[in-house]
């Protein structure tokens, strides 16, 4: 009887392995093919073969070198120029990390430690906003850049980028909330201002949070590509790497820059990806904050 | 049912008991919600009208001084000698009324003609007196609307001050009436940074939201109550206002490629896209979640990492591999012949075969999100619940459908509700995948506004504004998902506090 359990046991938990593997292989298949093509020598855009036959570094080294930015001769390879996109889009992220930061953490800090008439309104206002689509008002804001002559510039990527940040409070919000009130109290009774307070007692107890805030403003500029398609239509100098990417796999340009696209796609989502894996605690949280009861 | 019975069921009664009452109790709920914006205007007409009140009361009892910063804004505090705040007010007064005579009053004048047209001036080439042709520079009802809604947004702030320039008025004269020294500007920024630091903190912010996403949302939704379509683009032409026109035309259906068919199709592929997209996640992943977890597997974290760094790839670089893969001679292809069979093409055959690829992808995308959110909560189950079920004979199967199931639903159904929201508004994997295509096929016309069978309602309305020039269209269907989206959003938002003070599940 025992032995039959044991057995039974045993089978069940090959069967899950077994299913296991095969999902875990379809997952990261198309990840793998990414990482290995990316190295691939010969061959263009469609290739007979799932691994390559010949591998070399050189789709890297043309994706950093063969550029106007480094060699204006090269304008021959049409304007595909990764090391100066890469260049753009570190500088916005930089600079919208930075205000972004500022902002959804006094945001947080207000709603979530202050008590003020306008609070309520104020969160409900915010969580209407939040509802709109976001394509909704893109072109309205490439008009209103426009008018005030910031479109397709470095500087109007930074301002969409972090203007909105305010309203993605929700997360630290619920961080602030769990540090007992009872802090702010003492400190107040020692004759701190709520500045000092924020300062010096809130932000010090909240490295986890600023941390991940920082992090996903950081990485923002790096993913999005709708945004910063839009205010930069057609002028190449100021891509970012995503729109670039999706540049290099156009029409007109995937037979030339495929691999140099494969190449460029593994040199952004790596660093990416392993970032991600570092704050998927907190991800959980923050999506789970609002979304999940009990 | 009286509470004493409630709390003497057992887990799964009172989940159906809670399940069916959300559904009877679901037109009152409605009602009180109706009820609750109902009062929210009241609340804020009421506040108004005492903000009005004040406002007089603050005007009768106020001295010259006082009386005369109704007027002259900041003479109260000048003559308190609160010198700095009452000149920022002085200052800010002159420059609005600089602002509405050099360029407001214009902006609004053209913004509502009577004629209805935004702004009045078309461009048009004429030949002069020379027998030259000039070219006359028009209106741009485009720009004109944007300047107009931006001196709207700037009078409601400049309405603000004012009042809060009467009020300051008035708090200056009763200090020094009591008998004690008006606050100095310095001891004002020092409050900033303590009573008032949420003003300090919310400042900038507000600032930036006004301007990047009110103004913009505003103006959008102003752009749906115009003929601003592909017939009327400025400069060249002007549009005008034509009330629910838009609506309206959304809502007949004349013909397989108007609008109105067009939107009745994508509408009802953005639900059973969403239905699919949501529902399949969500059990495939829990079940695979289930796996992971099982008592007995080991390497837990591999797995889980496996799945998890599909999450963490940027989804541009996912997809459009992805769509690469899946082209006719991608790679996806390329193992299909490998095991000897035919190629299939998956994104521009028909419809109905790239609808089904994009859900499947889906799953590949999506799945790995319900591990990651799932997996905590799975292993808050009570254990000793799947134990006495399997001495009760019951399998795997029936286990997953008769405790888990029942279980995560009753405690993720908030999350269930948000991620179908964002299923109708899955933007990417529409746009990367196959930008909505194909447009047309076997027994499929081709549909109004360069709409694909794929394409979502977010998705023809990014095509609408960007190659289309359909903007009202797309203004207006950017409002209905709205109502759609913030129907549900509220629904979760009950849920959720209403999940706080009733019993928990188990």
């Amino acid at each position: 009887m025992i032995k039959s359990y044991k057995f039974r046991r045993h089978f069940t938990n090959a069967i899950t392995y077994i299913i296991l593997a095969v999902l875990g292989l379809i997952w990261i298949s198309p990840l793998v093919y990414l990482v290995l093509h990316s190295f691939r020598a010969d061959g263009g855009v469609s290739y007979p073969y799932l691994v390559p036959k010949q591998f070399t570094f050189q789709n890297y080294v043309e994706l950093f070198t063969q550029s106007k930015w480094l060699n204006p001769a090269a304008s021959g390879s049409s304007s595909v120029d990764f090391p100066k996109w890469f260049m753009n889009t570190f500088v916005v992220a930089i600079f919208s990390c930075i205000i972004s930061t500022l902002a959804v953490l006094m945001v947080s800090y207000a709603f979530s430690r202050l008590r003020f008439k306008a609070r309520k309104p104020l969160i409900n206002v915010g969580m209407i906003l939040g509802m709109f689509p976001g394509f909704m008002t893109m072109i309205a804001i490439y008009y209103l850049l426009k008018a005030i002559g910031l479109d397709k510039t470095l500087v109007a990527l930074v301002i969409c980028y972090s203007a909105g940040a305010g309203l993605g409070y929700q997360i630290s919000k619920g961080f602030f909330d769990t540090i007992p009130r009872a802090l702010d109290e003492a400190a107040t009774i020692d004759g701190a201002t709520k500045n000092q307070v924020f300062w010096k007692i809130i932000l010090p107890m909240s490295k986890p949070i600023v941390v991940y805030t920082v992090l996903t403003s950081f990485i923002g500029p790096w993913t999005d590509f709708i945004l910063a398609k839009i205010i930069m239509q057609d002028k190449l100098d100021n891509y970012t790497v995503a729109i670039g990417l999706q540049k290099m796999i156009a029409a007109d340009m995937i037979t030339q820059h495929f691999k140099h696209f494969l190449a460029g796609s593994v040199i952004v989502a790596v660093p990416i990806t392993i970032l991600f894996l570092f704050m998927q605690r907190y991800y959980v949280e923050g999506v789970t904050a609002g979304g999940v009861k009990g | 049912m009286k509470y004493i019975d409630y709390k003497q069921l057992n887990p799964f009664q009172k989940f159906g008991y809670n399940f069916k009452n959300f559904f009877i109790n679901l037109p009152k709920n409605l009602k009180k919600f109706f009820c609750m914006i109902g009062r929210f205007f009241k609340n804020l007409f009421i506040g108004i009208g005492k903000g009005f009140a004040g406002y007089g009361t603050r005007f009768v009892r106020g001295d010259w001084a006082t009386k005369l910063s109704y007027i002259v804004m900041g003479t109260g505090n000048i003559v308190r000698k609160q010198f700095v705040k009452g000149f920022m007010f002085l200052i800010i007064e002159i420059a609005y009324i600089a602002m509405m005579v050099f360029f407001g009053v214009e902006k609004l004048a053209k913004m509502f003609t009577p004629t209805g047209t935004i702004g009045t001036v078309v461009s048009e080439t004429v030949t002069g007196a020379n027998g030259r042709p000039v070219h006359i520079i028009g209106d741009n009802s485009m720009i004109i609307l944007l300047y107009g809604v931006l001196t709207i947004i700037l009078s409601v702030i400049f309405l603000v001050i004012y009042v809060t320039n009467t009020k300051s008025a008035y708090k200056a004269q009763c200090t020094v009436a009591a008998g004690e020294k008006p606050v100095t500007f310095m001891e004002e920024l020092k409050d900033l940074l303590d009573n008032r630091f949420h003003v300090t903190l919310l400042a900038f912010p507000t600032l930036t939201i006004s301007a990047f996403t009110i103004l913009p949302l505003i103006f959008m939704i102003l752009i749906a109550f115009t003929n601003f379509d592909h017939s009327h683009v400025p400069p060249g032409t002007l549009f005008s206002w034509v009330g629910f026109q838009t609506f309206a035309d959304i809502f007949s259906s004349s013909g397989v490629s108007s609008k109105g068919a067009t939107f009745l199709e994508l509408t009802k592929w953005t639900l059973v896209w969403a239905v699919f997209a949501t529902v399949l996640n969500y059990i495939l992943g829990m079940i695979v979640a289930l796996m992971i977890n099982k008592k007995g597997i080991r390497l837990k974290a591999l797995w889980r990492t496996l799945f998890v760094v599909t999450v963490a790839v940027p989804q541009f670089v996912s997809l459009l591999l992805m769509n690469q893969m899946l082209q006719d001679d991608g790679a996806i292809n390329v193992l299909i012949k490998m095991l000897g069979m035919q190629p299939i093409s998956f994104l521009n055959s028909t419809p109905l075969v790239a609808r089904i690829t994009v859900i499947v992808i889906n799953c590949w995308v999506g799945i790995p999100y319900t591990i990651l959110i799932t997996s905590g909560i799975l292993m808050n189950i009570p254990a000793d619940l799947y134990e006495s079920a399997t001495i009760d004979g019951a399998g795997p199967a029936r286990s997953f459908f008769s405790i888990t199931l029942p279980y995560m639903l009753f405690v993720t159904t908030p999350y269930l509700i948000t991620s179908f929201i964002g299923n109708i508004n899955n933007f990417n994997v529409i746009y990367l995948l196959t930008n909505g295509g194909p447009t047309s096929g076997p027994n499929s016309p081709q549909m109004a506004g360069g709409a694909g069978y794929t394409d979502l309602l977010v998705t023809w309305l990014f095509k609408l504004t960007m190659s289309e020039n359909d903007n009202n269209l797309a203004a207006a269907i950017g409002i209905l998902v709205f109502i759609v989206c913030a129907t549900l959003s509220l629904i979760t938002f009950n849920l959720t506090k209403s999940a706080k003070n009733e019993e928990e599940f188990s």
